[in-house]
């Protein structure tokens, strides 16, 4: 199977194609100008993560911007803010703060982004 | 209390790097004056990543950026004003000081002094005013910032079903933003026929959540008197004039504008100080000093980045300058080059480079004028090439950044030239 | 039961309501908007027009004569934003110098003084800018640019220091009379009265038709503007109308008392009578005939585009008379030169009220009002001053018109407060500036949220809120 993505590297915005067997291993990449484009390609098709960003509302009603320590399988990205906007939290909270150890079961952690007084 | 030897006008990511640069050049006598109640200006609303690779060499969402900054003044002792704001900039007749008149609660008016001034105020956004969209005008328009600034800051949800006009990196960025908040965001419509936005973020903002980017398309009409109902968006033609058949009708509650960004100079040309209409930001020479001795420009207000961390590269470089101003002034006497701009270069920062004062490397920096692939960018003097780079790709929405050496400055005459290269096919 | 209710908080309204707070009357404004000034009013030329322009003998004439006469001092009393800038009309074409003659003759059969015909030559040495083609113009030296927001806003004011009653957010849908008056029935409730007063702009004609058999009817004629910056505002000093001819009715260049460069508007009757929507045409229109005024208009310093809606009645004339029903009073047509005229429509809509029951002045009639402070336009010791009271004037919120957040919680506290975005900027101008709102909103809407007990999200441009039950402020 073939799969047409645009790479991220760099401006360029590469047109790649990539064949797919039915594992879901990448066989070959096209369309690609270097090396970059080649391995974004592997691992965009193999296991695409994100990093997730968005504010958990305190309880007195303050956002506080969080985002998940490392990426996240992409797929989970709407379950992950969910779960971030199912707690409130109370004030005061340091960057870097765990606010949710291992969230949805990803091993990533949520952390907060500022600190709020 | 009221003198100072350096005055740093906005504590945003470019006050905080020129303040904290020149603190460490030696400058102790120096205060941040900034308008909102906390240091960070933009970044504090931009809770996304992305930010800090070149400088901390991680990725850091907008807030983290800044508040390691600002950790870093609180570190290095510089003192700062908040919710403090700046009426005007002027230079004391027959002396070298500058007035730096301000409002706040605590200080009332006040007139401060300073031997050097940098002005780091950033910019603001393209009002639909400016865009001449005509319509009506209902609730429910805002500038991408604005909204970003109501999200993130007031934890405010402004609509359900969303437009968003310019695919620069903020209306981008709120396309997701609105999307994870709840919202479904129908088309991104861009007038250019390439986005004004980092590659990155189309895919990451729009094609992850199948929100298509209509490129050479536009609001053509706003509907709905006191709410938002919906907008007509139309394909344009090469002229950028809307094409009337391709009208179609997208009912929405929120429309976002991400038209581009405008220095805010009002101070700046307050005070005299000549503005290049090219980048709505400062004539600058090679220490980023404007045409006003001892006042400096760096970050958002000089010119518009693409990336946070050149903002902090830039105004380290002028708080460096200001802080060779202050202790023995910047050398004189020295051969003054002019930079014009050729082929394919919008502009460059800076306009003019003085032989005396040159740094070791001279970042000449500029924006493309249009979509260029396999090019090379060429600095040059009468016929002396001074500087020759390949590159595969130029943007207008990236920012270029060349580096000029210092020994190859004897080699040039009064005027340099830059431009872009194209090689026949 | 109220002695007198208005229909409309329009000027019109709010001048009728503030010239019979002068009397031993209970008024009641009644008002489907949640402010005052939201139709016709806001959206205008913002011109204190001489008088040379209306047909002699008309109410017009009289009328605008009158108002223009009344607006220094009431400026002056009631602290709202008026300066005597002087006007000119621009001539084109030798041929048309008879038409410029035509209004001196109307200037001086309506009593209008300082009126003279200058070459076009005079007109440039006056007015650098104005263009070559110019070969005379009128000189008018007693037009004036006022603050409309302001003007109204100060009218209902006093008029509620006063004692007038406003029933914001009360849209009328009916009313019948009866032997002890007129029951008017709203959004919010019943209001009866003895005498009505259909101030209702452009939805006079309904008002009208809700009581009277007599047919009236009102037409909305659409104008489109174009709003510069303040870096533009120089490029006239006067305001600059072009003569009418058989090609059309022109466009007018002014300076705006804030400092700012207004050029409109275009004239298109329209069908929806809310529809306040800009065009691309109607804009391109505008540019194009301002340009035959002034040279080196700078477009690219637009800040924004706005229509608003004349009411323009079928007579020709403004219709300002007791109706065949006896206690029902028009005040209808009110096109321009209505904001002119608003303070004298005042005047002779309170001796219309007179011919129907008796008017006792007031013992205690308070004939001034205070304003906003304009934190901008104070010195700096002023401004001191005013910190160290109140330290909400030192925290600047709209950068681009330096308003203070000491400012937008006056105009949020005070009788008749702002409610809605728009209200705060009618009275304070933040976010009337180059940012148009982008950095101020949303502080200004947290600043209402708290007011009004509501989410920052809830807080409204414009408009009512659904949960209004029609706040009353006495």
């Amino acid at each position: 199977m073939i799969k047409e993505l645009t790479c991220i590297c760099c401006p360029m915005g590469c047109a790649l194609k990539a064949e797919v067997d039915t594992q879901g291993n990448v066989i070959s990449v096209t369309g690609n100008t270097c090396i970059r484009g080649e391995n974004y390609a592997k691992s965009e098709l193999t296991a695409p993560v994100r990093t997730v960003t968005t504010t958990m509302i305190s309880k007195s009603g303050t956002p506080i911007p969080v985002k998940t320590k490392d990426p996240i399988p992409k797929e989970k990205i709407f379950e992950v803010v969910k779960a971030i906007k199912s707690i409130s939290p109370g004030l005061p909270v340091r960057m870097g703060d765990v606010m949710i150890a291992d969230v949805c079961s990803t091993g990533v952690d949520i952390v907060a982004a500022r600190t709020i007084k | 209390m009221n003198k100072y030897d350096l005055i740093v006008i906005g504590g945003g990511p470019a006050g905080m790097a020129a303040a904290i640069a020149a603190k460490k050049a030696g400058i102790d006598d120096l205060v941040i004056l900034e308008r909102d109640s906390v240091l960070g200006g933009i970044l504090n609303q931009c809770i996304h990543n992305g930010f800090g690779l070149h400088t901390f060499k991680e990725e850091l969402t907008g807030p983290e950026y800044a508040e390691k900054y600002a950790d870093m003044v609180r570190q290095e002792g510089i003192p700062f004003e908040l919710d403090t704001m700046v009426l005007s900039v002027e230079k004391i007749q027959d002396s070298e000081l500058k007035a730096v008149t301000v409002i706040s609660s605590k200080l009332g008016v006040a007139t401060l002094t300073a031997k050097a001034v940098v002005l780091a105020m950033g910019c603001r956004e393209r009002p639909r005013g400016a865009l001449n969209i005509p319509g009506t005008r209902p609730q429910g328009v805002y500038t991408a910032g604005t909204a970003q600034k109501l999200v993130n800051l007031e934890g405010a949800h402004i609509g359900k079903e969303v437009v968003i006009l310019g695919s620069g990196d903020i209306g981008l960025i709120m396309a997701r933003r609105m999307t994870l908040e709840g919202a479904h965001v129908a088309a991104v419509a861009e007038l250019m026929p390439y986005s004004s936005g980092l590659k990155r973020n189309i895919v990451q903002c729009l094609d992850d959540y199948d929100i298509p980017l209509l490129l050479s398309h536009t609001v053509v009409d706003i509907k709905g008197n006191e709410k938002l109902e919906g907008v007509y968006i139309a394909q344009v033609d090469d002229n950028r004039a809307p094409i009337e058949s391709t009208k179609k009708y997208y009912p929405c509650d929120t429309l976002l504008l991400s038209c581009g960004l405008i220095p805010e100079n009002e101070l700046t040309g307050g005070a005299g100080i000549s503005i290049d209409p090219r980048t709505n930001g400062a004539l600058v020479n090679e220490s980023l000093e404007t045409d006003m001795p001892g006042v400096f420009s760096c970050g958002n207000v000089l010119h518009v980045h693409d990336l946070v961390d050149f903002v902090s590269e830039e105004s380290a470089r002028a708080g460096e300058a200001a802080a060779k101003y202050i202790r023995h002034g910047l050398g004189e006497g020295g051969k003054s080059i002019e930079l014009k701009t050729g082929n394919g270069v919008r502009y460059t920062v800076p306009c003019r480079i003085n032989t005396a004062n040159a740094p070791d490397l001279t970042h000449i920096r500029f924006r493309v004028t249009d979509v260029y692939k396999n090019v090379s960018i060429i600095v040059k003097s009468g016929d002396t090439e001074l500087i020759r780079k390949k590159s595969q790709i130029l943007v207008p929405s990236e920012m270029v950044d060349v580096i000029l050496k210092k020994d190859k400055l004897s080699s040039a005459s009064d005027t340099i030239e830059v431009f872009i290269e194209e090689v026949a096919e | 039961m109220y002695d007198v209710a208005i229909i409309g908080a329009g000027a019109v309204g709010c001048a009728a309501a503030m010239e019979l707070s002068k009397y031993e009357l209970s008024v009641c404004v009644i008002e489907k908007n949640s402010d005052v000034c939201e139709g016709t009013t806001k959206a205008n030329s913002a011109i204190a027009h001489a008088g040379f322009d209306a047909k002699p003998g008309t109410l017009k004439a009289k009328l605008n004569v009158r108002g223009s006469k009344l607006m220094g001092e009431l400026a002056e009393k009631l602290d709202f934003a008026y300066k005597q800038n002087g006007a000119m009309v621009l001539c084109f074409d030798e041929n048309d110098i008879s038409g410029l003659e035509e209004l001196k003759k109307r200037a001086e059969l309506n009593g209008v003084q300082g009126v003279s015909i200058i070459t076009g030559d005079k007109a440039r040495e006056l007015e650098p800018s104005l263009t070559d083609s110019v070969c005379a113009a009128l000189l008018a030296e007693t037009s004036a640019i006022i603050c409309p927001f302001e003007m109204t806003l100060a009218f209902a004011e006093n008029a509620c220091e006063n004692g007038v009653v406003f029933r914001l957010s009360s849209r009328v849908e009916g009313i019948s009379k009866s032997d002890k008056g007129f029951v008017i029935k709203t959004s919010t409730g019943e209001v009866t009265a003895s005498i009505v007063i259909n101030a209702a702009g452009l939805y006079a004609d309904e008002i009208h038709s809700m009581v009277s058999s007599t047919p009236l009817g009102i037409t909305a004629r659409r104008g489109e503007y174009l709003l510069m910056d303040k870096a533009a505002g120089g490029a006239v000093s006067r305001t600059i109308f072009q003569l009418p001819t058989k090609m059309g009715k022109g466009v007018l260049v002014t300076p705006t008392v804030h400092g700012n460069l207004l050029v409109g508007p275009t004239a298109d009757n329209i069908e929806d009578k809310d529809d306040v929507s800009t065009t691309s045409k109607g804009l391109g229109d505008v540019k194009a005939k301002a340009s035959l005024s002034v040279k080196n208009i700078p477009f690219g310093k637009v800040i924004t585009s706005f229509s608003g809606n004349r009411a323009v009645g079928d007579t020709g004339d403004f219709i300002i008379q007791q109706s065949d029903v006896k206690g029902f009073i028009d005040a209808a047509g009110i096109e321009s030169p209505g904001l002119t005229s608003a303070p004298a429509i005042g005047e002779y809509l309170c001796e219309i009220v007179s011919g129907i029951t008796e008017l006792k002045p007031k013992n205690n009639y308070k004939d001034t009002r205070k304003g906003i402070v304009h934190f901008n336009s104070l010195s700096y010791s002023e401004r001191n001053e005013l910190i160290k009271k109140n330290a909400a004037y030192g925290k600047i919120v709209c950068r681009c018109e330096t308003v203070t957040e000491g400012e937008i919680l006056d105009a949020i506290n005070r009788p008749l407060g702002a409610t809605t975005l728009d209200g705060v900027k009618r009275r304070t101008r933040a976010g009337m500036g180059r940012c148009q709102a982008g950095f101020c909103s949303p502080v200004t809407m947290k600043l209402l949220a708290e007011k009004l007990g509501i989410k920052v999200e809830q807080v409204r441009k414009n408009g009512v809120y659904d949960t209004d039950r029609g706040h009353c402020d006495e």
